[in-house]
């Protein structure tokens, strides 16, 4: 395995924890994943840790006043607390579990919208603002032009600058004295841009606006510290952290999360119920509502712990050098475009290109018939793609088990795709 | 050569990658009764689609089929091809060319093509195979079925502006 600097140590047998990526494909070539952005591959550790629970441990939580029963909460809280030390949660009872990234932005952004308004409120209305960027995942949009719609409150936008940045230049007439949010992604899934949050926090701040921090591409690439962002909420999905689908994470600063109306009415968020009124548990089970995704949360807390032993600093170093590596792989091939920054300290591992003369979904075609796995399309960031002028793009996003073969592999069927389309 | 790389010529095959560099009947134009825009919100591809019907009832024509499309080359030679075959026909007759080629596409590879009614259309035959791309090839062929039945609709219900 050809060796650049600052690649995983003993990247070769963190590989073998991976089974999937022993997968021949279709022709017999071997599976070249770099759509890790989109969803990542999972450890044994995960898939071992969730079959266990459900052959040996299966109940329901809290709930079940049984040995069993008594297990899987254990299993299920013991979650719960792995969540916080990866995020660095000052409590456990910050961290509310969700579907998934889009749950947990609805969460915040619907019980924002439900709560009282006014000065000092945290609710919006007709004279307020939610201020968020050009770059947002579908799911950090769409969320709260749902909200702003319906309190009529004004949805205002950072744009972006032509080498994918935010622009920050009008901060100031953006974020004022009637912004209530600033809901932000901490690094894009299409351009790879890392934003710089914690100056962003500042100015909310100030203002006494509540910041919303999508961290869905940034908790599976760099330590994700909630108290040195200086967050008030951030949200990020299991799947994209070496977890399984179906588990989310909402975690948000205790003070804030008792104010905050409940969200959705069930069995476990409530403290009492009787047929004229209802009373709500604490956060974070007031925000829980129904039989949580268990099996989900035990595959995370494996996931996490899996991303702690390795050591997240490692993992953020072996993404720069792997996305470094692809950087200058694409620079290779005439007629490649990056859309984005091209400098690998400025940004995460998902890289958005256009191959001039052939449309993303044939790109994303022909390099599948060589086994190597992009994702193309507008990846959930319409807008983001419109400023850029492009209608779509093909996008490669590599991972902690990425290594520098795959990348050749990637700039070779690039170049047999312009030799197929004859460009 | 292995089955993947024949899967793949199957689906690119040289008329498909002919009508995508050069398009046929591409632009919008005028007149036209309806008009369109198409969207497949999974990849973004877009297409803006009119079409001008003339005569009425039984004798009712496709006297032109007129778009703006951006997207892959499946779905751009899939509207190069369909205004190729559809132009000039009855309405009754394009209909039945739209359900032959609708039947080819969602035959998942196992339906054999009739190259009398599809002429150029059976070289889709091969995207059937990739289950992902046959939405490709059928965008403009809904947006065609739409604003035909729009046209329709309002050659039925006239109004003083589309007289």
């Amino acid at each position: 395995m050809s060796d650049i600097p600052g690649l995983l140590p003993g990247l070769e047998v963190v590989r073998q924890d991976f089974p999937i990526l022993e997968r021949r494909l279709a022709g017999d070539v071997p599976l070249v994943y770099l759509d890790s952005a989109n969803t990542s591959q999972k450890p044994q550790v995960v898939i071992d840790a969730m079959v266990d629970h459900l052959e040996r441990h299966n109940a329901n939580v809290a709930r079940a006043m049984h040995q069993l029963g008594a297990e899987s909460s254990e299993a299920f809280e013991a979650a719960r607390d792995t969540v916080a030390a990866f995020l660095n949660a000052p409590s456990r009872d910050e961290v509310i579990f969700t579907r998934n990234a889009s749950e947990a932005l609805n969460l915040v952004a619907n019980t924002i919208a439900w709560a009282p308004t006014g000065d000092g409120e945290l609710g919006i209305g007709p004279a307020d603002n939610v201020v968020i960027t050009e770059m947002e995942h579908h799911s950090n949009i769409v969320p709260w032009q749902l909200a702003t719609e319906r309190k009529g409150a004004d949805l205002r936008w950072f744009g972006l600058t032509d080498d994918g940045h935010l622009d920050l230049s009008r901060v100031d007439d953006l974020i004022d004295e009637h912004t209530k949010v600033v809901s932000l992604t901490w690094v894009s899934n299409m351009l790879g841009t890392v934003n710089p949050v914690a100056e962003i926090a500042r100015k909310a701040h100030a203002v006494g606006a509540v910041v919303v921090v999508d961290a869905s591409q940034a908790a599976p690439q760099m330590p994700v510290d909630v108290q040195a962002v200086d967050a008030d909420f951030v949200a990020f999905t299991g799947h994209k952290t070496v977890g399984p689908t179906g588990i989310g994470v909402l975690w948000g600063r205790a003070e804030l999360l008792d104010r905050l109306p409940v969200f959705l009415g069930g069995g476990e968020m409530i403290e009492t119920v009787t047929m004229e009124r209802s009373t709500y548990a604490k956060a974070p089970h007031k925000f829980e509502a129904g039989t949580p995704p268990i099996v989900e949360a035990v595959g995370l807390g494996a996931a996490l712990r899996y991303l702690g032993d390795l050591g997240m600093e490692a993992v953020h170093t072996h993404e720069k050098a792997v996305t470094g590596y692809l950087l200058d792989g694409l620079a290779s091939v005439g007629g490649v475009r990056v859309l984005g920054p091209t400098d690998p300290a400025e940004r995460g591992g998902a890289v958005s290109f256009e191959l001039e003369g052939v449309h993303p979904h044939d790109v994303a075609q022909l390099l599948d018939s060589r086994g190597v796995a992009v994702r193309a399309g507008h990846h959930c960031a319409k807008p983001a793609h419109k400023r850029y002028g492009v209608q779509s793009s093909t996008r490669a996003s590599s991972y902690l088990y990425t290594s520098p073969e795959e990348i050749d592999a990637l700039v070779d069927a690039l170049g047999y795709t312009k030799s197929y389309f004859k460009v | 050569m292995s089955q993947q790389q024949a899967d793949l010529d199957a689906m690119y095959q040289e008329i498909i990658l002919d009508h995508y560099k050069n398009p046929q009947n591409e632009g919008l134009r005028d007149p036209f009764e309806a008009e369109v825009h198409h969207v497949n919100p999974t990849c973004g591809d877009e297409v803006t689609l009119r079409v001008h019907v003339s005569g009425a009832g039984d004798d009712a024509v496709v006297a032109d089929v007129s778009y703006d499309a951006e997207g892959c080359s499946i779905s751009q030679a899939a509207t190069s091809v369909m205004t190729e075959l559809l132009i000039g026909r009855r309405v009754s007759e394009a209909m039945g060319v739209h359900e032959q080629f609708l039947e080819l596409m969602q035959g998942r590879g196992q339906v054999e093509p009739d190259e009398d009614v599809l002429e150029d259309g059976v070289a889709f035959a091969g995207v059937a195979k990739f289950p992902a791309r046959v939405k490709c090839a059928l965008l403009s062929w809904m947006a065609w079925k739409d604003a035909t039945a729009q046209a329709l609709d309002r050659a039925d219900n006239p109004t003083e502006e589309n007289r």
